[in-house]
């Protein structure tokens, strides 16, 4: 993909993140560099202890780093102050997590409605037609009024992403989002992902799963709190086309 | 973040979590309602021993003849003579702290009516004596003034004395009965008293003028004692120092000499009858305190619990863009909301609890303004309190933590 004329969405510089366990002091990221245009879907990948959700968390604004530099959309997340990163959460990001979490018995329009209350800027009536807009998105315009607890894995998780894209947010931020679902749910998310990535999502996802690798844009990995390898994959594959050659399960 | 929208996001978690609501709630209702209902009880009770001394007439002073040395020797006080008609005058036209004076004479014996006879007491009085010991006339009339003059050959009967007189029920006025051979005309019959807090029955009781008792029964030209009214129970120690000084002026008693007659008012049995219902009221209010607390520790249990339980919620609150304040006011609105609601139904059962103890126990209850007050006071205070600590610690959390709490 060229992406000399896109917009720069993230951009980090040697990024370094020691935590101090017992008195010793953990280097979880050891100089991490990267660029993440505009329109781009990367996969993050790596084992468990590699760091990947230490960046994840430095990318998502939840963390900073210890020492380099995070540029989300143009503006320096390092030197935010607590409340300035959770209004940056608020209108820049949008989160998808492994386990959904959903609020329990809640309806899908009040689940995704959610990070717009905590926006004073947006009014009740914009509140409720950009929560079906970002429901209709997922594909569940006729699950508006389900609650949570009434849905399945993957309804659930269409409703966090739904959620996750309801503030129109530069980027998405999903931690392990297929990890909780088998093998034919996973792939219709996957799918649902390549959809938002061809409308123009900027998606960066976060999983230790290699095989996904072959359906994003680009592929990043990291061990032991570097990036080992940085591999930008122009012809993805279709997940829709696995998705239709697996056999629907008739029990 | 506006003030709507947190009310909006309280309001939802507290219907998502209608159980614990309830349960935080019913600490707050039952110390809420505990406290009404206590004070109400001590209240109603020291409200009831009042009502039944000022049914005696709580500002009625008597005053007895006493005190008399004759040789050293102390005598009986119903041998003294030392009041008289005549003092009785003159406090009736000097004393200024004074409302309604009667002399009293009594003299116990036989009442005889055709076949039945009943032993009562008949005292010799004047009218003001129905509003010192607050009788009232249910049927037919006090004597008057005349009546006294001629020393009238007239009675009042009491319930009690009536019932054994005139067991068939007939009308006692214009009847005449006979007090050891002396007949008298019933004019009047007294309204039913009961029995006072001593267990005397009140309406054993024959009411006649002074002057007939002490001519035509007892023979005699002093008076036993004297009953009287001070203006109202604040003005009884005025009352006792008037009357004392007027007697003793009358007496001709110099400086050193001791009284003699002897004044007493109600007001030492009223203090009395108070101390034992104000210590009934603070134990009932120690209680209701206690059980303040419990509720209020129940309170504080029950918001740390659901910070604990709700690290998810808020750890996802926070990483889709809720500020530590927001996440502050969302609990301490909960907070606010469950102990205004449950103090607003603690009120309403407390009130409901009282009533039902006065129907069905009969006890006498009076809710106070001051405790509704301070009940919902407290519990509120508590909740809002014991909720807001709570959330300072959920609004300090690391999202990336209470995300990934399990």
């Amino acid at each position: 993909m060229d992406t000399r004329n896109k917009r720069e969405i993230i951009k980090v510089d040697q990024l370094r993140r020691n935590f101090v366990v017992g008195g010793e002091t953990v280097k979880a990221l050891r100089s991490v560099s990267f660029t993440i245009h505009e329109g781009e879907f990367v996969t993050i990948m790596g084992t468990s202890g590699s760091g990947k959700s230490t960046l994840l968390n430095i990318l998502g604004c939840l963390d900073t780093p210890s020492s380099g530099d995070y540029i989300l959309d143009g503006v320096s997340v390092k030197d935010m102050s607590k409340n300035e990163r959770a209004v940056t959460r608020n209108r820049k990001i949008g989160f998808v997590f492994q386990n959904y979490n959903l609020l329990p018995k809640t309806t899908s329009i009040e689940n995704v409605e959610l990070p717009l209350l905590y926006n004073p800027n947006i009014k009740a009536k914009q509140r409720e037609a950009m929560a079906i807009k970002a429901l209709e998105a997922v594909g569940l315009q006729d699950r508006l009024y389900h609650k949570s607890n009434q849905m399945s894995g993957g309804q659930q998780q269409r409703v966090a992403i739904a959620r996750a894209l309801v503030n129109d947010p530069v980027i998405v931020l999903a931690d392990e989002a297929t990890g909780n679902l088998d093998t034919r749910t996973s792939f219709s998310i996957l799918v649902l992902f390549q959809e938002l990535h061809a409308r123009g999502r900027t998606i960066i996802f976060v999983t230790h799963n290699p095989d996904l690798a072959a359906y994003s844009s680009r592929n990043i990995v990291l061990r032991d709190g570097k990036v080992v390898s940085d591999v930008v994959n122009p012809n993805p594959a279709s997940a829709k086309d696995v998705f239709d050659a697996l056999p629907v399960e008739n029990e | 973040m506006n003030l709507g929208n947190l009310l909006k996001i309280a309001l939802k978690a507290l219907n998502n979590n209608k159980m614990r609501c309830f349960l935080t709630m019913l600490g707050i209702i039952i110390g809420v309602a505990s406290v009404i209902t206590m004070l109400a009880i001590g209240q109603g009770s020291k409200n009831s021993i009042k009502a039944q001394i000022s049914e005696m007439g709580s500002n009625m002073i008597m005053i007895h003849p006493g005190n008399m040395q004759r040789g050293g020797v102390r005598q009986s006080s119903d041998d003294m003579q030392t009041l008289e008609v005549a003092d009785y005058e003159a406090i009736k036209e000097n004393a200024k702290y004074i409302s309604a004076i009667s002399p009293s004479v009594n003299s116990g014996g036989q009442f005889i009516n055709g076949n039945n006879n009943y032993p009562s007491t008949i005292y010799g009085i004047t009218p003001d004596y129905l509003d010192i010991r607050k009788v009232k006339v249910k049927e037919g009339d006090i004597f008057d003034e005349q009546d006294i003059k001629t020393a009238a050959k007239v009675c009042l009967l009491g319930k009690t004395v009536v019932d054994n007189l005139f067991p068939e029920g007939e009308n006692p006025i214009g009847r005449v009965v006979r007090f050891n051979k002396i007949p008298l005309t019933v004019i009047g019959v007294l309204e039913e008293k009961g029995t006072n807090s001593m267990g005397m029955d009140q309406d054993d009781v024959v009411l006649a003028p002074y002057t007939t008792i002490m001519k035509r029964v007892l023979a005699i030209d002093y008076i036993q004692g004297l009953f009287a009214s001070a203006l109202d129970e604040a003005h009884t120690d005025e009352a006792i120092d008037e009357i004392t000084g007027i007697l003793r002026e009358r007496h001709k008693l110099n400086e050193e000499a001791d009284d003699d007659f002897e004044i007493r008012s109600q007001q030492e049995l009223s203090q009395m009858m108070n101390s034992t219902s104000d210590m009934m009221t603070v134990l009932l209010a120690c209680i209701a305190g206690i059980s303040l607390l419990v509720g209020g520790i129940g309170i504080m249990n029950i918001m740390y619990v659901s910070v604990t339980e709700r690290t998810r919620e808020i750890g996802l609150r926070m990483s889709i863009g809720a500020r530590g304040i927001d996440i502050l006011s969302q609990f301490l609105i909960e907070a606010v909301i469950i102990s205004v609601t449950g103090g607003i139904i603690g009120v309403v059962i407390g009130a409901l609890a009282s009533w039902l103890v006065n129907m069905v126990a009969h006890w006498p209850v009076y809710i106070q303004v001051y405790s509704v007050v301070l009940s919902f006071a407290v519990c509120t205070v508590t909740g809002v309190f014991f909720g807001w600590y709570p959330a300072k610690k959920a609004a300090n959390l690391d999202p990336i933590e209470a995300i990934r709490y399990e």
